[in-house]
């Protein structure tokens, strides 16, 4: 069984955690066209490569930060929520 | 033992020609080029040459014929989808199946089972009915049964589901039916071959070169092909080939795992799928059980088949056919399934002219081979979409049309 490393309950098995998909930034939807709002909605980044991306522990109801290579399916960091804020790790950059 | 085969056996030489031809160099152009030698480039092709008089072709694989996901899935054939644009496709494709044996002249155990979707709570039996009503609009032979009719159909299952799921009913599909896989590729590849398309394997695509807005042709890690004409066909690969010409699609990957019993004496005649528990199961000729379930819980590019997935099939399993203790699986495999976020796939023109999609095949690509081929054959070579196609453009996600079949999907993916 993989183990996933929480920042906030420590290495769990990872089927205690739910996949939320890539960390994206929303263009604004006030100001944004519809093609780069459908483009936000439906479109992906899908070929491999590391990725950073949204994981929940399930039993806590905790959401963080995975940095995970998609190809190796290897998890090179893990962070909370609110790591970009901080700046200990940089932001994601704007659509 | 035929006598055919005792002859070959003890021949010296093997008299046996080959499926394909093998080519030693690529030629410089082509008419057109289809990335991918699975079932659905491999069909393509054979309709692009039988049907369209289309054969300087090429059709290149990175692997080998039938390697990817038209050798891992789990060979079910249905039409019994849930929308009216899903539901008339498909439906064209079991047509196409019916003659394909004697068209290939190649057996290719087409076996027609009929197929259950059990349901086990009400909400999914309303949409078993809507299925249903959908289906038969369309002339398609699906009705919502009881489980008493379940029961009687399949002796050995435990109606209640070792009571904590029981079964109140079923969709069931009587057209629905199992092939063997690799036979398709291999039939649909010969027949390609003899009429002139050039099969290679073991050559990658590593760039698309376009010019003024126009397929000009394809990098490979042979050399460069001149080609006015690109379809894509290369399932869990797509985003990787889509980034080579700039292509943003919804479409992401993650891994799909199936497993295979020890044979055991004929007793499962239907189909059986069972959403809330995410199996599904047939028996083939030879007396395996052929199982899936749901995908791979996130993006993996990896076809690595895990414990946990075995653990939870088997006894999901057990809950329909406690019998099953002491049966051992023989083998597990994983595919990469490029799935869309309507489980509807992505085919036809796209922005790029002269660049095709077949794609967004996820979980339910086999089944769609051969009207894949004929309508992708359509719209490769007259450069305008087939119109049993219309439903799965690439515009319709900015259109915000989408096609949603997730109602249909086998299991609750």
């Amino acid at each position: 069984m993989k183990i996933l490393v929480c920042p906030l309950n420590g290495p769990r098995p990872v089927s205690e955690f739910a996949y939320g998909g890539s960390v994206r930034a929303s263009p604004d939807p006030g100001s944004c066209t519809d093609a780069e709002w459908s483009d936000y909605v439906f479109n992906r980044a899908g070929s491999p490569g590391i990725k950073r991306e949204w994981w929940c522990h399930i039993a806590s109801g905790y959401w963080f930060i995975v940095e995970r290579d998609t190809l190796r399916d290897v998890v090179l960091a893990t962070f909370p929520a609110d790591a970009a804020r901080k700046g200990f790790i940089p932001p994601v950059p704007a659509p | 033992m035929p006598y055919r085969l005792l002859r070959f056996g003890l021949s010296r030489k093997h008299p046996e020609p080959p499926m394909f031809r093998r080519h030693a160099a690529l030629r410089g152009s082509y008419d057109a080029v289809i990335i991918g030698a699975g079932g659905h480039g491999l069909a393509s092709a054979y309709y692009l040459a039988r049907d369209h008089g289309m054969r300087n072709v090429a059709v290149l694989e990175k692997g080998y014929i039938g390697g990817g996901n038209t050798g891992r899935n789990t060979t079910i054939i249905r039409s019994n989808y849930l929308t009216p644009e899903g539901v008339k496709f498909y439906d064209e494709s079991v047509r196409l199946w019916q003659d394909l044996s004697e068209d290939f002249d190649l057996n290719l155990f087409y076996s027609t089972r009929g197929h259950f979707t059990l349901a086990h709570t009400d909400a999914a039996m309303r949409t078993m009915r809507w299925r249903a009503e959908v289906n038969k609009h369309f002339g398609v032979r699906s009705e919502a049964v009881d489980a008493d009719f379940v029961k009687r159909m399949i002796p050995m299952i435990d109606i209640t589901c070792a009571h904590h799921a029981p079964i109140v009913g079923a969709l069931y599909h009587a057209p629905g039916a199992i092939a063997r896989h690799d036979a398709v590729a291999w039939g649909y590849g010969r027949g390609a071959d003899r009429r002139g398309v050039e099969i290679h394997q073991q050559t990658e695509v590593t760039g698309i070169r376009t010019q003024g807005g126009k397929v000009a042709g394809v990098e490979t890690s042979r050399g460069f092909i001149a080609t006015p004409k690109v379809l894509c066909a290369v399932a869990g690969y797509t985003p990787r080939i889509l980034d080579m010409v700039g292509l943003r699609t919804p479409i992401y990957i993650h891994p799909l795992q199936a497993m295979v019993s020890e044979p055991v004496k004929p007793w499962l005649d239907p189909i059986i799928v069972s959403g809330s528990l995410h199996v599904y199961v047939s028996q083939t000729a030879r007396g395996e059980l052929v199982m899936g379930a749901s995908l791979d819980p996130y993006e993996l590019h990896q076809a690595r088949s895990t414990l946990d997935f075995v653990e939870g099939l088997s006894a999901h399993m057990l809950d329909m056919f406690p019998f099953l203790g002491e049966v051992k699986i023989n083998r597990q495999w994983a595919g990469l399934a490029d799935m869309t976020p309507d489980f509807a796939p992505i085919m036809g023109v796209t922005p790029l002219e002269g660049f095709y999609l077949d794609a967004g095949w996820g979980t339910w690509g086999f089944k769609a081979t051969p009207v894949c081929g004929k309508t992708m054959s359509h719209t490769v070579a007259t450069g305008r979409n087939h119109p049993l196609i219309e439903g799965f453009t690439i515009d319709r996600f900015s259109r915000y049309m989408l096609t949603g079949e997730k109602g249909a999907a086998s299991v609750g993916h």
